[in-house]
């Protein structure tokens, strides 16, 4: 499956080259489509394709490293 | 029937068009993807006269709007009136005020009716069946409606403790409606997921390029109801700013097709204080949107990620507008002075709207001398309990003749 998301990193993890040990850990391939990079923060649009747990468990990964994750339909307009 | 304009859908961050499919996001960059047209193709073709000729519908207007054909829901909606508010520019100050009220739009009372119309008649276009968004509340009454009238199914998905006006004015109409425990922010995350999986119109999700554009038609209308002109200054209520854009957008298109002068008009968001991200990044200068966690009366705009934020704080510094926020005591206190001064009953967002525009124009943001419009966007039947303990309850007495002798003698009634 193909996913989605945008990343947000934050001033304690916006230096670590979280996307490159994602990429070592799970089978998963990264694409880079867009990214925004602060000081303090980060914004990395990403597009993660693999067999569907794996992406799962990568999402949950990023997570644990204090990354934020949503998908991009996130930015959905109105009320 | 004039030939549709629409070109494609292109990217607004990169450039990239794509065709007219039910798709949101550029396969590039993640950015979102805005409809656009080939204007070259109405000249001298769109004219007023022909605008003029047509039913007081949105859609006298429809080269401008992304559907092809005749309109196959909503072909009633739209067309509120635009009433000059006298009574206000006395009490504010002002020389020319005027009020576009679509607390009165057709079905559902509020401004989403012109969206949601566009949206579902695009639906219907593509040949989907089920139509659902994620909203906060007036959205999610007019799809219900408007998927009901059209004989679509509909589902609805809202933050749980909204106002029970809107539950109940999106319930009735027999939608499948669920509340979704947590803010707008939580159910608009969902709703993402569920569109991804279902193959359903989400009307804010992806259709929502067309649905977008649905909110232009408030902008042509006053343009025409002003006798073809724009006005000086507009104020509008921003939720995630998508509105405030399209009003923009509006003015830039009948200036490009020669329906008016560029009048240089300018544009000024407003949002209550407790959920307020545009209007703080607009009074920051900055262009960085900081999401927030809302909690306001004026759940309508409750949303603190807002998508179209960054697009709506540039049109307002390249317009010349400004931003502002109050709070919600300041809301309460505008709904009732639209009210009693107007004879209009806004919900919340009305109440953002004139109280951040009384602000402004107390701090000079807004001259006093120039035509100035507020976008009045919602109905206050809807939001009762904002108000409930702030009016005048009866006063009960006997049906007796005398008794009221009293009242009206201490009312100081000759
Ligand atoms: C009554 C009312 N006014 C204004 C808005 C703002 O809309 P937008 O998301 O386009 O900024 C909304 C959105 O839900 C609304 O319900
Ligand atoms: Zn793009």
């Amino acid at each position: 499956m193909k996913l989605r998301i945008y990343l947000t990193f934050d001033e304690a993890t916006v230096r670590e080259p979280i996307i490159w040990k994602l990429a070592k850990e799970f089978d998963v391939i990264t694409n880079i489509r867009t990214a925004e990079v602060k000081d303090h923060m980060g914004l990395v649009g990403l597009e993660l394709e693999g067999e569907s747990d794996v992406v799962e468990a990568s999402v949950k990964w990023l997570e644990s490293q204090g990354v934020h994750v949503e998908p991009i339909e996130q930015n959905v307009i109105e009320g | 029937m004039s030939e549709s304009i629409v070109r494609a859908l292109k990217c607004r961050e990169c450039g990239q068009e794509y065709p007219i499919e039910p798709t949101h996001v550029c396969e590039f960059c993640f950015g979102p993807l805005e409809v656009v047209y080939d204007y070259e193709k109405l000249e001298g073709k769109f004219t007023r006269e022909l605008i003029e000729s047509r039913p007081q519908t949105m859609w006298r207007y429809k080269e401008l709007l992304p559907i092809d054909g005749e309109p196959t829901v909503g072909a009633q909606n739209g067309f509120t009136p635009l009433v000059r508010a006298k009574n206000l520019e006395k009490i504010l100050g002002v020389k020319e005020l005027y009020i576009k009220n679509d607390s009165v739009c057709y079905p559902t009372l509020s401004f989403k009716d012109r969206v949601v119309s566009v949206a579902l008649s695009k639906a219907v276009e593509f040949g989907f069946k089920t139509v659902a968004c994620a909203s906060t509340g007036n959205l999610a009454g007019s799809v219900a409606a408007n998927a009901a009238a059209a004989g679509l199914e509909s589902y609805v998905f809202i933050p749980h403790d909204l106002e029970q006006g809107k539950v109940l004015g999106a319930g009735i109409f027999g939608t499948k409606i669920i509340g979704i425990k947590g803010k707008y922010d939580d159910v608009n995350r969902l709703c993402s997921e569920v569109a991804g999986k279902y193959g359903w119109a989400f009307v804010n999700v992806n259709v929502r390029p067309f649905y977008a554009e649905g909110s232009k038609s408030l902008g042509y209308e006053v343009m025409e109801q002003l006798g073809w002109k724009a006005p000086k200054h507009v104020v509008v209520p921003m939720a995630s700013g998508s509105l405030c854009t399209k009003v923009d957008k509006s003015i830039k298109e009948f200036i490009k097709l020669g329906l008016i002068e560029d009048n240089g008009t300018a544009v000024y968001g407003a949002q209550a204080t407790g959920c307020s991200p545009i209007s703080k990044s607009v009074k920051d200068g900055t262009d960085m949107i900081h999401p927030v966690h809302a909690d306001t009366i004026a759940k309508s705009l409750a949303i603190g990620n807002p998508a179209d934020g960054f697009y709506a704080n540039r049109v307002i510094k390249e317009s010349g507008g400004w931003a502002e926020d109050i709070s919600d005591d300041e809301v309460v206190a505008a709904m009732k002075l639209l009210a009693e001064a107007e004879g209009i009953f806004a919900e919340t967002a009305g109440g953002v709207t004139l109280g951040c525009a009384k602000k402004m124009i107390e701090s000079g943001k807004l001259p006093r001398d120039e035509s100035i419009v507020l976008c009045i966007t919602g109905n206050g039947l809807k939001t009762q309990e904002a108000v409930a303990d702030h009016i005048t309850k009866p006063r009960v007495i006997e049906a007796s003749l005398k008794e009221f002798d009293v009242l009206a003698e201490a009312d100081g009634v000759k």
